[in-house]
């Protein structure tokens, strides 16, 4: 325990402190851009993307293997990462668009499909044995164990880049998420405004998938999102308390899997993230459950004293 | 010089597609191999306040969306007082459908209005003082000024309309194209929007709305397009607002209703 609160306090040495800070900046670059996907609907689709980045990873190491001689350049898996995402999500889009079939059938198809071929790769490539491949297991549910100095930097810069984008795209998505067709007639690309929100969380995805893993690391754009929704009822306000609540949950995430042994880092900032959402869920002031059963209770003592009275109608019906 | 030439039957409009604030040309659109609407030319002076009329699954709604671009089309054009459409879009002001959107959004009435202005607003700045008093001076013409802070799930649905219209004036556009704006709303509403319609048809500004209430096109409108796919009538209301012209319409559904708009 205070080995967790002396990490918390940034006393956990270097190694720690490197982690839990790379991990707060893509929290925070998560629950930011996570708004606007929320608000927009796309999270389901982020979380098809996301599960199509494995077999993109093990393809990128095996290709790395035959024509490098060594598979495990980051660089190269996080674009083997990207290209598979943005395949499947390329699939996922075109289902939707060219059959009859609905989006959440086309997303379901897409995230078990990519995963599956995936799992298959990786199977495949431990079989062969070749030399560094135990690593690619810390991508399916995420390590920060061995996170190096440039991870770290790469991090933090990629999580800048998407907090300036998302800023200067913010009005744009707030007002096409909204509504699309108002958006369109006034003159927003909204097929392109689309196409940056889906990169921005792919950025955020492929950042994050060594420290987070293929399977979780979407949840950082999902659970902070919900979560501000529930203290804030204005978008602008929304995309900054998920992104500080992403950082919180990340900071504390990564901090509790550093100093107890063997914790997976993605698993245990999701259950922290999840746990603010819990309780925000709970004690809210407007949407939280206890407030509205306050409410109810309040309403029924009223009508049943007789003491009810109903609101002036101002602006009309 | 090109003059549309009226398909049978119809009444003509009075104006030149030049002289239209919204001609639409020869428009098609289809849900796969479903044709929606085709070949719909309509023409409506300035000034007018006109409704766009048909039965369920006529095409109105998609009329619409096609023709301000946001639904592919497979032929046609708009033009905005000769201009090409995209090179005049401010000056069109869309309402759709008040269902097409989540209430539950967070956003407060005044955020809503203020969407009208995004492209004004850009990219990277705040709203500033003088969109603030623009956006509450629509909200004070659909007199929903005292509810500017309110989270839009909280109302009601007549005030989401005004909400919608709200966030139309705010373009200051010359024409406004809206979506059924009288779907669900109460007496009281209804009235109030058509106050704010008629007092932009005084200032010259043109309102086209998809309508369904046969029993008050007489009242509120001046001009009408009938259509079923097709375009069936076009024109003034006195001329083209038929019994006969509606039975033809509608089909056999609309007979039994031919006391309501005249015979």
């Amino acid at each position: 325990m205070r080995e967790f609160l002396g990490a918390l306090a940034l006393q956990g040495g270097y190694n720690t402190t490197l982690v839990m800070v790379g991990a707060a900046l893509l929290g925070a670059a998560g629950g930011g851009v996570g708004a606007f996907a929320l608000l927009r609907r796309r999270s389901l689709a982020s979380d098809a993307m996301s599960h199509a980045t494995l077999p993109g990873i093990v393809l990128a190491f095996m290709i790395g293997h035959a024509v490098l001689g060594e598979g495990r350049f980051v660089w190269l898996l996080l674009m083997g990462a990207a290209l598979t995402a943005g395949l499947g999500l390329w699939v996922t889009t075109l289902i939707a668009a060219r059959t009859r079939l609905r989006e959440d059938a086309a997303i379901g198809i897409v995230l078990s499909t990519f995963f599956a071929a995936g799992v298959v790769l990786l199977t495949v490539v431990q079989s062969l044995n070749l030399p560094g491949q135990a690593g690619l297991q810390g991508y399916l549910l995420g390590s920060t164990a061995g996170m190096l100095r440039a991870e770290a930097e790469l991090i933090a810069a990629a999580a800048a880049v998407v907090a300036g984008a998302v800023f200067a795209l913010r009005n744009l998505f707030i007002v096409t998420a909204f509504d699309e067709g108002f958006a369109a007639a006034r003159g927003v690309n909204t097929v392109r405004l689309d196409f940056a929100l889906l990169i921005l969380v792919l950025a955020v995805v492929v950042i994050g998938l060594k420290a987070a893993g293929v399977v979780l690391v979407i949840a950082l754009t999902i659970i902070p999102p919900v979560t501000a929704r529930l203290w804030t009822d204005r978008a602008r306000d929304m995309a900054l308390i998920a992104a500080g609540l992403g950082a919180a949950g990340a900071y504390v995430g990564a901090g509790l899997s550093a100093t107890v042994p063997n914790l997976p880092t993605g698993a245990v900032i999701v259950l922290v993230q999840f746990a603010v959402f819990a309780l925000s869920l709970a004690l809210a002031p407007r949407r939280g459950l206890v407030a509205a059963a306050v409410r109810r209770a309040r309403l029924v003592r009223e009508i049943k004293s007789g003491r009810w009275r109903p609101a002036s109608a101002e602006g009309g019906a | 010089m090109l003059r549309v030439l009226p398909p049978r039957d119809a009444a003509v409009s009075p104006v030149t597609a030049a002289e239209s604030p919204f001609h639409v040309s020869r428009l098609s659109a289809a849900y796969g191999d479903r044709p929606a609407i085709y070949d719909l030319t309509f023409t409506p002076p300035r000034g007018a306040l006109a409704a766009v009329i048909g039965p369920n699954g006529a095409g109105k709604s998609t009329f619409l969306k096609a023709a301000l671009g946001l639904i592919p089309k497979i032929a046609g054009e708009t033009r905005v007082f000769g201009k090409p459409l995209s090179a005049n879009r401010r000056e069109a002001a869309y309402v759709p459908q008040r269902a097409s959107v989540d209430w539950d959004f967070p956003a407060s009435v005044l955020d809503v209005t203020m969407m009208g202005l995004q492209p004004e607003i850009g990219w990277l700045r705040w709203p500033n003082a003088s969109h603030r008093a623009r956006a509450m001076q629509a909200l004070e013409a659909v007199g929903l000024a005292a509810l500017a802070g309110r989270q839009i799930g909280q109302l009601s649905g007549g005030q989401r309309q005004r909400v919608f219209i709200a966030r139309a004036l705010v373009q200051d556009a010359e024409v406004y194209l809206l979506d059924e704006p009288f779907a669900g709303v109460d007496a009281a509403t209804e009235a109030a929007i058509m106050d704010v319609f008629r007092d932009l048809a005084r200032r010259g500004k043109t309102v086209i709305c998809v309508h369904h209430d046969l029993a008050t096109v007489r009242d509120y409108f001046d001009y009408v397009m009938l259509i079923n796919v097709e375009k069936q009538a076009e024109g003034p209301v006195a001329a083209a607002f038929t019994a006969e012209l509606v039975a033809k319409t509608y089909g056999r559904r609309a007979l039994g209703l031919s006391s309501a708009y005249g015979a």
